[in-house]
């Protein structure tokens, strides 16, 4: 069975740095994939390469059988991947039912702008905007705006969602909330490629996890091997969070 | 062949203060992502600088120059606190739109004080004479003084608290400000530098050719080119490009008229941006 | 980039704005007859009352409404056309050409020269557009000096001098005095059509793409918008009436050569229009564009302020950037929110 993203022997060179190096990845249909590494790994860079940002120098990357390598980020939304910035990039000046219409109207979905509405609703609904779709963008706290990337991502009716640490700077509470907006997305048959460095909240979120280090592949299996992965606790330095808190693999 | 190279040396010591012009418009970009669109009323500021300091004051030509770094510094800082300041978080249109705007007033209040009649300052240096070519004083001068403002602009940038300052706030301007630095006063003294730099320029430009209060259009665009064949934000790269323009000038003007020459100084610029992008992100900043 | 920035306003009333009012179709929307209303009034004024100088004033405000709105849309993805005249006189050169050498109809030259010049724009746009900011603004200009250049070398166009429009040339429309009223009826119906295609952009599909661009253009590319072909698109739209209205005009002046018809002066002042009246609304555009002129109309007749035209215009520009930056519509929408019901 073909894997829904198909990321083969990838590299990517920014002047004298190797940012990826020969990286094979796969995410397969209706599963969380997480990718997790030190500062410095390449998980952004992964993530701009799959989603068309810049090209890879070397390696292939295939989306449901079809070759999208080095093809523009419009075409790749097209294709069916959305992504949730890191940095969040929220239209600012627009309000959040228009910055949703934007992904509904021109992402996988592509439907006119009479037809967005629908997509839209049901996406702020998922994620917990519905009832602030006539706010400013701009206006929202960064907790909003991060939903906001979100649901502009799910507006497009996605096959494959990548999420850019779409926890950082989330308190607690609000932590939570968001991982169980991500499952909510996931029941919805939506793969997910997520990096995160909340170790607790990936741990518990993914189906498989991949580990980075220094551009290429360190580990990769379920969660609790990983964590047990004598490696990836030296790649780290022991447990990432200044909590001490130890992975949590329970669920 | 002999007209060939000649041209060329011409076009090298000429571009020289090209390079000189396009230093003060990256300065201004590297430091605030501002493109000064005053950029050619300082060069013009300059050369009526130079006219009115050597006709009415009887100054010698070239004792002029430090005046005009002060006056263009001062202009500059003017501008800054006037059209620049409020405008810098609010993305490039604002600041492109009001620098343009400063532009306008400064030119319109040129053209109605000094119509577009030509003005010129002889400047009467013993040459040097190759074959039957020679190079006025005036040019090799303009060249030398040229390359002394860079050296000097390199050294207040690297050696220098305040240029210190300077690339620090290019470099990330929120972590200067959490360093301490005053990172408003050190723009506007960084514009001023910037206008300081096209203002000399212009008075060297004077020294060589005759100008009106339109020609500071023409010298934008080189300046821009330069900006561009130099794909670089610091001194060398614009000394380099104005070199390089300057010998493209150069071999040009042997075969075609001068009044060509916006034109292909023009599609230099678009062929270089779109051929080489690169160009344009070395630039830009994220 | 953010150019919708500047009105701050738009977004916190378009807050109040139910989401369904944008559901309705084009031709049932209010705004849609204000334009039809603006049309006739353009139209029917001067012709009751048989007042040439009103039809000259009302015909110079129209030319320059057509250039503020079609710029508009250009500017509604962030891109500054520093250089937008060079469609009107190209345009112009292009029907005068065909009148005047080939014999052709009126309608038929305006037309083709509003095809020709939107389609090289098209081709053109799609070069410089991959130029960011100033860079892309600053290459306007050079399209435009470019242009010039190449105009005032070409022979078959007159060269330096131009092309005069031999009295003639107005036999088929009824003779000089009927052809300048004939004519004055298209330029408003280029007008009236020029803010409908800016409305028209505005309210669909392609608009929210290259608002989506003006407000974060890798942002938009992300989600989906093509940007280049966007971006190309929008210049094109933004060349067709231009060009059209550029015709028509030098059809009725009876000349044209290259100094007059690619003025930057006249360029940048469609942009100090765009901004007075507010950027990124149609009725903005048009009343920037009436307003600028009228006061352009009382500068020129006094002496002393006629060599300010650009100073005026310069510090005008600064103080709306500086101080009013969503212009007349910002400040109208913050005092009376309801407006933005009804107007766009």
């Amino acid at each position: 069975m073909t894997a829904l993203l198909e990321v083969a022997g990838v590299s990517k060179r920014f002047g004298g740095v190797q940012a990826v190096r020969g990286l094979n990845l796969a995410v397969h249909d209706g599963e969380i994939l997480g990718l997790i590494g030190p500062n410095g790994a390449g998980k952004s860079t992964v993530f701009n390469l799959i989603n068309g940002v810049y090209p890879p120098d070397r390696g292939r990357i295939a989306f449901k059988g079809e070759d999208i390598t080095g093809k523009p980020p419009y075409r790749i939304a097209r294709h069916g991947i959305a992504r949730a910035h890191q940095i969040v990039q929220p239209l600012a000046n627009m309000t959040v039912l228009e910055n949703c219409t934007v992904g509904a109207c021109f992402g996988r979905a592509n439907l006119p702008l009479a037809r967005a509405q629908d997509a839209v609703r049901e996406a702020a609904e998922i994620v917990g905007l519905a009832d602030r779709l006539d706010q400013p963008a701009g206006q929202l706290t960064t907790a909003g705006k991060k939903r906001l990337e979100l649901a502009r991502a799910l507006s497009a009716r996605p096959e494959l969602l990548l999420l850019d640490e779409v926890l950082a700077g989330l308190n607690p509470t609000e932590i939570e909330r968001m991982i169980a907006v991500i499952r909510r997305i996931r029941d919805r048959g939506i793969a997910i490629l997520i990096i995160e460095h909340v170790m607790r909240a990936i741990m518990r979120l993914s189906d498989r996890i991949v580990v980075l280090n220094l551009g290429g592949k360190l580990a990769e299996g379920t969660p609790r091997s990983v964590a047990n992965n004598p490696e990836v606790i030296a790649a780290y330095l022991g447990a990432p969070e200044p909590a001490g808190q130890s992975a949590d693999v329970s669920k | 062949m002999i007209g060939l190279i000649a041209s060329l040396i011409h076009g090298v010591l000429v571009g020289a203060v090209y390079g000189l012009a396009a230093m003060g418009l990256t300065l201004i970009w590297g430091v605030m992502n501002v493109i000064n669109l005053t950029h050619g009323a300082m060069i013009v500021l300059g050369m009526f600088a130079l006219y009115f300091l050597a006709s009415a004051l009887g100054l010698p030509p070239y004792g002029a120059v430090p005046v005009t770094i002060v006056i263009g510094f001062v202009v500059g800082v003017v501008v800054y606190w006037t059209a620049v300041h409020r405008v810098i978080g609010r993305g490039h249109l604002m600041s492109l739109l009001s620098t343009f705007a400063i532009n306008m007033v400064l030119i319109g209040l040129g053209t109605a004080l000094f119509s577009t009649s030509p003005y010129n300052v002889p400047v009467a240096l013993p040459g040097i004479t190759w074959r039957e070519y020679t190079f006025t004083g005036a040019h090799v001068v303009a060249a030398a003084l040229a390359l002394l403002i860079a050296g000097l602009l390199y050294f207040l940038l690297h050696r220098t608290r305040i240029g210190k300052a300077i690339r620090a706030v290019a470099d990330n301007r929120e972590a200067a400000e959490l360093n301490g630095i005053p990172t408003t006063q050190v723009l506007s003294f960084a514009f001023g530098l910037g206008a300081a730099l096209a203002a000399v320029s212009g008075t060297l430009i004077a020294t060589l050719f005759p100008f009106n209060v339109l020609s500071g259009g023409a010298y934008e665009l080189k300046s821009f080119v330069v900006t561009v064949l130099g794909a670089m934000g610091n001194p060398a790269g614009a000394l380099m490009g104005g070199v390089a323009l300057g010998l493209i000038e150069g071999a040009a003007t042997s075969f075609m008229p001068v009044s060509w020459t916006p034109v292909i100084e023009f599609a230099l610029f678009v062929a270089v941006l779109i051929l080489f992008p690169r160009g344009v992100f070395a630039f830009t900043r994220s | 980039m953010t150019v919708q920035e500047l009105s701050p306003s738009v977004a916190e009333v378009a807050a109040q704005q139910p989401a369904e009012h944008r559901r309705a179709p084009l031709w049932r929307r209010p705004f849609m007859w204000l334009i039809v209303l603006v049309g006739l009034a353009f139209a029917l004024l001067p012709a009751w009352s048989d007042n040439v100088q009103l039809r000259e004033s009302l015909s110079l405000a129209a030319v320059y409404i057509t250039l503020a709105s079609s710029l508009n849309i250009m500017l509604g993805c962030g891109y500054v056309n520093f250089g937008n005249i060079v469609f009107f006189g190209l345009g112009g050169y292009i029907c005068v050409y065909l009148v005047s050498e080939r014999l052709w109809p009126l309608a038929a030259a305006a037309l083709a020269a509003g095809v020709a010049v939107s389609l090289l724009a098209l081709i053109f746009g799609m070069g410089i557009l991959r130029l960011r900011g100033a860079f892309f603004a600053l290459a306007t200009i050079g399209v435009n000096e470019a242009v010039k250049a190449f105009v005032s070398n070409f022979e078959p166009w007159g060269g330096a001098t131009g092309i005069y429009l031999s009295l003639d040339v107005y036999d088929p429309l009824g003779g000089p005095s009927q052809a300048l009223w004939n004519v004055y009826f298209l330029i408003v119906a280029v007008m009236t059509a020029s803010l409908f295609l800016s409305y028209a952009i505005k309210s669909s599909k392609f608009g929210l793409g290259l608002l989506a661009i003006g407000e974060n253009e890798d942002a938009a590319a992300v989600l989906g918008v093509h940007t280049p072909r966007y971006k190309a698109l929008a210049y094109s739209a933004s060349a067709l009436l231009p060009a059209i209205v550029g015709g028509l005009f030098f059809f009725k002046s009876g000349i044209i050569e290259p100094a007059g018809a690619f003025d930057l002066t006249g360029s940048i002042e469609a942009i100090v229009m765009v901004m007075l009246g507010g950027l990124g609304t149609v009725t903005g555009a048009a009343l920037g564009a009436f307003l600028y002129e009228e006061l352009r109309g009382v500068l020129l007749t006094t002496e002393a302020f006629s060599h300010f035209q650009l100073v005026i215009a310069g510090v005008l520009l600064l103080a709306i950037v500086l101080f009013a930056p969503g212009g007349l519509m910002g400040f109208i929408y913050r005092r009376w929110p309801r407006m933005r019901r009804l107007l766009e």
